[in-house]
């Protein structure tokens, strides 16, 4: 030791990690006021060393601070360090520091001077902080451009301390003119400084930027270092430029660094160009160009350190959500290496599903299947799923995929297996009664399935297709058994299947669902699971038929994609591309504390052109994500379904509408998850609701233990479907076609953010009133002027509608106020067929501008009010007479209707009708016979007046 | 912006540790050890977050480097700054080590200091660091030196001082894969650099110069993408795809290219893997060479990897040396030189342990080192210029030379 001691401290400094004795402080107390300079630094040297590994050495604390007079640089930064750390815990004795920092602002030595306001500014003590705007407000001004950078820095660390302080001190303004510096260094760190501050202050208008100084951040962007390049770029990106000239002008002068060799730096580059491409219309040449110049850099960023290529891969994948042109034609690169680290491979893959389309799909499969068969599990599971995903998305494949998913199941490897099994189920959603034949294989695999989702996925199976498999009995019982010891997934799952069954096989399976439901309702703890039971039960003892329409009603198909992030989501993650939040692909202030970073960031809309109505079209809410699948599901499927992020808040209005079996009753109930809800093969009124709850209520129920059954579960029990032909003698149906009363309207949402349309917010909906279509509109006024001379146009579309009135909006729309209007529309208008069929484009014109939007209306929106077939049932149905099902057979119209008696005698009617004949030919079926003949007068009187 | 800076041990005790926010305390210290370091798992991703604080980290050998923050910070800024800061490491004190980060505590705070200040990344170029950040003091420097560090560190051409002398003008290119100069020139040089990319000829060729298309097939060729050295003037390449700068002394890694057309692939492996059994494996392996006949390929290996539960290997080859290597779990065939055009093979029997030992073998890759005298990608230097308008020497005096290796960076063939 003593020997290393000699050839100076660089060999030995290892040696202050060791030292671990007793009295150690008070040894170190004694050298640091020793005489000799080297025995000072020395102890200076431990005091740090301690210090990092956590020990407490801030009792030393006037002892080190009395070695700061020195000349001795390095001594001098060591206990600078010191004083960063433990001046907050000493705060009286840090004010002994101050004399030397004051003294060492004036220092001759440029680096002294900024190494003094440096450290100054990390000493966060607020009596300090007052001796600190003086030597800050002079280095502000220092000749030397070290000097100024470090004391921009330095502002931003004192409006850390002391908000307050700095903007009386007027700081603020002088960081605002270290903007136009002629160093780019300083410039860089300025607009750093600059966008820090600002963020703790989202409505000031601090990083006040104009055309002239977005001019000055490109000049310096050219010559500022790597970093300094980064941080004018992210302020770059929260700049809106006025049109889309200016923006292509920002674009052209920011490509260039596309080809830097700092991801960071290209990452910026790229928020900023697709941030500003918002704006450029389209059809523009440039926009062309600069989607093609996009792709290179992105995919040379896959060949950085593993650790990069994440944070690209992560960013890929929100870009490849919002503009997947951009690497349409770049699968390749995103094949999965041997050794690349997993959280890259698991990043690949995601976009490698994602790219997916009918053109790579062959080659894309053939590396799934490679993957499949690797060591990792989660990867392993990750490519299975994807496999299933491609089926899924590329029809052509899908024939493919199962057969290698079957493949992959003959491996008998236990995940490889439960995760082919999960995504089979998908499949067979997708592509229902085609690829049942592998059933059986599944089948054989019952007994090794262990995780939640396979066993729910393959109980999904045997229950939906318990018709085609002889022993689905069996099988269900076999999971039965332990009912209790599984998740409530698979409880859920298979209530549902044995429900199934027993609609499907009743005779040998009521044994079966009696056990399944008390085992539901009475043994369970877990609402969901209860009130579900009870759902069934109840319309099992009620009504099996209705139940049958219900529980075995036609599932809608899944949707292609999934796992995609809701579009308001991802235009705010594109605003933050590169940054945390791209990774973790949620927003800031999911994870961030406080108000920074709380501001939600938003793209800028596309400037006006002669084709917007066009590009309206492409921003139309991507159909996608609130698909039927996902959303609506229903009580058999939702379970098994992927679980969506976020659920969208626009829906289409009629499924709104559409019953909901559970009504508020389990919606209510804080512990579901999601919402379960049931469509209804019929789109029927809202209003029959309460007429059947009490219907259901009074029916004789099957078993004793639906007694105690919540309140709340009737309330949405709509009309149950009316069943065609072959009634026999079921003649408790439960309701009729509920009374033509009211559309239904759906809540207004929001059309056209006031973000998008110089601070005029529409939101509206559609309502048909007394045979005219309307448009319900709320026009909110979000800008500062006031707003007049409304003007409303209808882009053409399927059903001719147009506007029949103005826009009547008489007075002008001050500020923050908000006028609703309803302009009648007619459907006379020009055609064009739309997509969806049901798009809306809309322009509003005021005296500031023309806004275009699209929306959707509901189909029922047509619906005419003779759209009855004729006009018999429904008079009938005036009378009580109730219309249960209608054909035609050899042009002559057959109605079936039932009437109730109040003693509880049911009346079968079978009405037949000659078109255009008003006679008609009526037979009754009745168990009274006596009835009849009054029967018949009553149709003959009720038809005839 | 970052909070904090720690460096650890494997063991996850704490070497260094900077913190330059007020929201990173002494727990996140210990947070990233027990989330982290001490986790039974594999690391699943390089960002971690826990208790909302979030954890950037890079592997050198055994060492973590941490960066930390409570912000939402640039991420990708992060992980370029982590390793800015190894490279900056290694250039103070070589490889990264405990021993020497321990040794060198110090220098590491101060340079953590300097090039990082409130969690923004400031200048990090080495040779503008090591004019200032030395650990012998700066006292003794006089005020032009002084003004002429400060001005390098934030001027426009951070990575250059002024006044450098050569004896000898030298400056050379060294392809593969990268361009990578070595210039060691006098006072501030304007350089130039050309290669044969196909816009550039494209462009030439359209002005008048089409003399030399006719020749070999390949003038040019398509580069898909390319990055550069912080030196290079990113604005004239976009307008004119002209490469000018003014190089960092020494040894810099000027561009980075990417190309995916017409690459001429030096080697084909052709691999053939029979199961004889379930206790033998027969491995057949054929390289083949495809360049120019005259051409000479060199240090040629050829990695095969072989079962974890290997007994034995029997080699047989045509051309060099072939060993199994139990301790790496593979067959390492080695050629020394091999010419164009030519062909080679290795064959192997492979005994195998019987195991029950479900864990199937991940069956890695075959994977082959090489080098080659041509770039494979067609890339072709075609003119270094010297500008030094204040020096009295010309683009004659210096001596250039360029080098080109074609290096397998990963060449890899599944079996």
């Amino acid at each position: 030791m003593r020997e290393n001691r000699g050839l100076g401290s660089k060999m030995t400094d290892s040696k202050y990690f060791t030292t671990t004795k007793k009295g150690e402080i008070f040894e170190l107390k004694a050298e640091l006021n020793s005489d000799k300079k080297e025995k000072k630094k020395e102890a200076v040297k431990k005091v740090i060393a301690s210090m990092t590994v956590g020990k407490d050495v801030s009792a030393l604390f006037p002892d080190v601070v009395n070695c700061m007079q020195t000349d001795n640089l390095e001594l001098k930064k060591l206990v600078y360090l010191y004083l960063m750390n433990y001046a907050k815990s000493q705060p009286d004795m840090a004010i002994m520091a101050v004399n030397t920092f004051v003294k060492d602002c004036e220092d001759p030595n440029p680096l002294i001077r900024a190494l003094a306001v440096r450290t100054m500014g990390c000493i966060r003590v607020d009596k300090i902080t007052e001796y600190l705007c003086e030597p800050l407000r002079k280095c502000l001004k220092d000749e030397d451009p070290y000097v100024r950078k470090t004391a921009a820095v330095c502002v931003a660390k004192l409006h850390d301390i002391n908000a307050q302080l700095v903007e009386d001190q007027g700081f603020l303004d002088t960081l605002k003119d270290l903007i136009s510096d002629s160093n780019p260094m300083v410039v860089a760190n300025a607009v750093a400084a600059l966008s820090e501050i600002a963020e703790s202050h989202p409505n000031s208008n601090l990083l006040d930027l104009n055309p002239q100084t977005i001019n000055k951040l490109l000049t310096a962007l050219n010559e500022c270092t790597e970093w300094g390049q980064i941080f004018i770029l992210d302020c770059l990106a929260n700049y809106t430029p006025r049109d889309d000239r200016e923006s292509q002008s920002i674009c052209e002068r920011v490509t260039p660094r596309l080809s830097h060799a700092n991801s960071a730096v290209v990452l910026s580059a790229v928020k900023v160009l697709m941030k500003f491409m918002e704006m450029l219309p389209k059809d523009l040449d440039y926009y062309g160009t600069l989607l093609k110049k996009l792709a290179p850099p992105l995919v040379t960023l896959l060949s950085a350190e593993p650790e990069l290529q994440y944070v690209a891969l992560r960013n890929i994948n929100l870009i490849v959500q919002k503009r997947p042109e951009i690497l349409k034609h770049e699968m390749k690169v995103f094949f999965v290496k041997y050794n690349d680290p997993i959280y890259v491979k698991l990043e690949k893959l995601d976009i490698m599903i994602r790219l997916a389309s009918q053109a790579n799909i062959a080659q894309v499969l053939a590396e799934l299947k490679e993957y499949a068969t690797e060591v990792d599990v989660d990867f392993v599971r990750k490519a299975v799923r994807a496999i299933g995903r491609c089926a899924i998305k590329v029809e052509q494949s899908a024939e493919r995929c199962v057969s290698t998913l079957l493949d992959l199941i003959q491996t008998k490897v236990n995940y490889v297996v439960q995760e082919a099994i999960v995504v089979i189920k998908d499949i067979f959603r997708k592509y229902p009664n085609k690829y049942e034949s592998v059933i059986a294989t599944l089948c054989e695999n019952l007994d090794s399935l262990d995780e939640p989702e396979a066993r729910a996925a393959m109980i999904w199976i045997v229950g939906e297709y318990a018709e085609r498999i002889d022993n689905a009995d069996e099988l269900l019982e076999s999971f039965l058994e332990g009912f209790h010891d599984e998740s409530t997934q698979v409880q859920l799952q298979l209530l549902t299947a044995i429900v199934k069954l027993f609609l499907k096989k009743p005779t040998e399976t009521q044994e079966l669902v009696q056990q399944v439901l008390s085992l539901a309702t009475q043994d369970s703890d877990n609402p969901d699971l209860r009130d579900r039971g009870y759902i069934y039960w109840r319309l099992l003892s009620t009504d099996p038929v209705a139940a049958k329409e219900v529980v075995l009603a036609e599932k809608p198909l899944i949707s292609e994609e999934t796992d995609l992030i809701e579009p308001t989501l991802l235009d705010e993650l594109i605003c933050h591309i590169g940054t945390l939040a791209s990774v973790y692909h949620k927003p800031p202030s999911a994870f961030v504390e406080g108000s920074r970073g709380v501001q939600h960031k938003r793209l800028p809309a596309r400037a006006g052109s002669s084709d917007v109505v066009q590009s309206g079209v492409s921003e139309a809410p991507p159909a996608v994500i609130p698909s039927q699948g996902d959303l609506l599901g229903d009580l058999l499927n939702l379970d098994v379904a992927p679980p969506t992020a976020s659920v969208p808040s626009v829906q289409p209005s009629m499924q709104l509408g559409a019953m909901d079996l559970l009504g508020g009753g389990l919606d209510s109930l804080p512990s579901v998850s999601h919402r379960t809800e049931v469509q209804s093969p019929q789109p029927s009124s809202d209003n029959s609701e309460s007429e059947l709850g009490g219907d259901i209520s009074g029916s004789p129920s099957m078993g004793g233990g639906l007694g105690g059954a919540p309140a709340s579960i009737p309330a949405g029990l709509g009309s149950a479907p009316a069943v065609g032909g072959g009634l026999g003698d079921l003649f408790d149906l439960g309701g009729g076609v509920g009374l033509p009363t009211g559309f239904y309207v759906a809540p207004k949402t929001v059309w056209l953010p006031a973000m998008k349309a110089k601070g005029l917010e529409i939101s509206g909906t559609f309502a048909r009133r007394g045979g005219t279509i309307q448009m319900d509109l709320s026009l909110t006024n979000k800008a500062m002027t006031v707003m007049t001379d409304f003007a409303i146009q209808f882009n053409r579309n399927s059903f001719g509608m147009a506007p029949a009135g103005p826009l009547q909006v008489l007075t002008p729309l001050t500020p923050n106020q908000t006028i609703d209007v309803s302009v009648p529309l007619g459907t006379t208008g020009p055609v064009m067929k739309m997509e969806p069929l049901n798009n809306l484009q809309v322009a509003v014109k005021n005296n500031i501008d023309v806004f275009y939007f699209s929306c959707q209306y509901p189909l029922s929106l047509l619906f005419v009010e003779d759209g009855k077939m004729d006009a018999a049932s429904n008079k009938l149905q005036g009378s009580n007479i109730f219309t249960i099902a209608k054909r035609t057979v050899d042009g002559q119209d057959m109605l079936y209707q039932s009437i109730k008696l109040t003693n509880g005698i049911w009346v079968l009617a079978e009405m037949r009708m000659q078109t255009g004949s008003p006679n008609y030919a009526l037979s009754i079926k009745c168990r009274a016979p006596e009835v009849s003949q009054f029967v018949y007068q009553c149709f003959e009187l009720v038809l005839k007046n | 912006m970052i909070g904090g800076l720690f460096i650890y041990n494997h063991k996850g005790e704490v070497l260094i540790s900077r913190v330059y926010r007020d929201d990173i305390g002494r727990n996140a210290v210990d947070a990233f050890r027990v989330n982290v370091i001490h986790a039974r798992q594999q690391v699943r991703s390089p960002v971690t977050n826990i208790a909302r604080t979030s954890f950037f980290h890079v592997k050198r050998s055994n060492i973590w480097l941490a960066a930390v923050t409570k912000q939402n910070v640039n991420a990708a800024m992060v992980f370029e700054f982590l390793y800015k800061m190894c490279d900056v490491m290694t250039a103070y004190f070589g490889k990264i080590s405990e021993e020497n980060i321990k040794n060198n505590f110090v220098l590491i705070y101060e340079l953590l200091d300097e090039i990082l200040d409130f969690g923004y990344p400031q200048n990090s170029e080495t040779g503008a660091l090591k004019t200032f950040i030395t650990q012998q003091g700066i006292k003794s420097q006089s005020k032009e030196e002084q003004s002429q560090i400060t001005s390098q560190v934030t001027g426009q051409i951070g990575w250059r001082r002024e006044g450098i002398k050569y004896r000898r003008q030298v400056l050379s290119a060294h392809v593969s894969g990268r361009v990578v100069m070595k210039s060691y020139l006098s006072g501030m040089p304007e350089c130039k650099f050309g290669m044969n990319d196909k816009i550039v000829i494209d462009k030439q060729g359209k002005g008048g110069t089409t003399d030399d298309t006719g020749k070999s097939g390949k003038q040019s060729i398509a580069i898909d993408d390319c990055t550069f050295h912080q030196c290079v003037r990113l604005s004239k390449f976009d307008s004119e795809r002209s490469i000018s700068f003014i190089p960092p002394d020494g040894e810099y890694e000027l561009m980075r290219y990417r190309t995916t057309k017409d690459i001429i692939l030096p080697f084909r492996v052709i691999p053939l893997v029979r199961e004889v059994g379930r206790t033998k494996l027969e491995v057949k392996v054929v390289i083949k060479s495809n360049f120019k006949p005259s051409l000479l390929a060199q240090k040629i290996e050829v990695r095969i990897p072989t079962p974890l539960n290997t007994s034995g290997v029997q080699v047989i080859c045509m051309k060099g040396k072939a060993k199994y290597k139990a301790s790496e779990n593979a067959i390492v065939w080695k050629i020394k030189r091999m010419a164009g055009m030519k062909e080679s093979q290795i064959s192997a029997e492979i005994e195998l342990l019987p195991t029950n030992d479900k864990k199937k073998w991940a069956r890695p890759p075959i994977s082959m080192n090489f080098e080659v005298p041509f770039a494979p990608s067609g890339l072709k230097v075609r003119y270094l210029k010297v500008f030094e308008p204040k020096l009295n020497y010309s683009d004659h005096d210096v001596i250039k030379w360029v080098r080109y290796i074609g290096r397998s960076g990963i060449y890899e063939t599944r079996c």
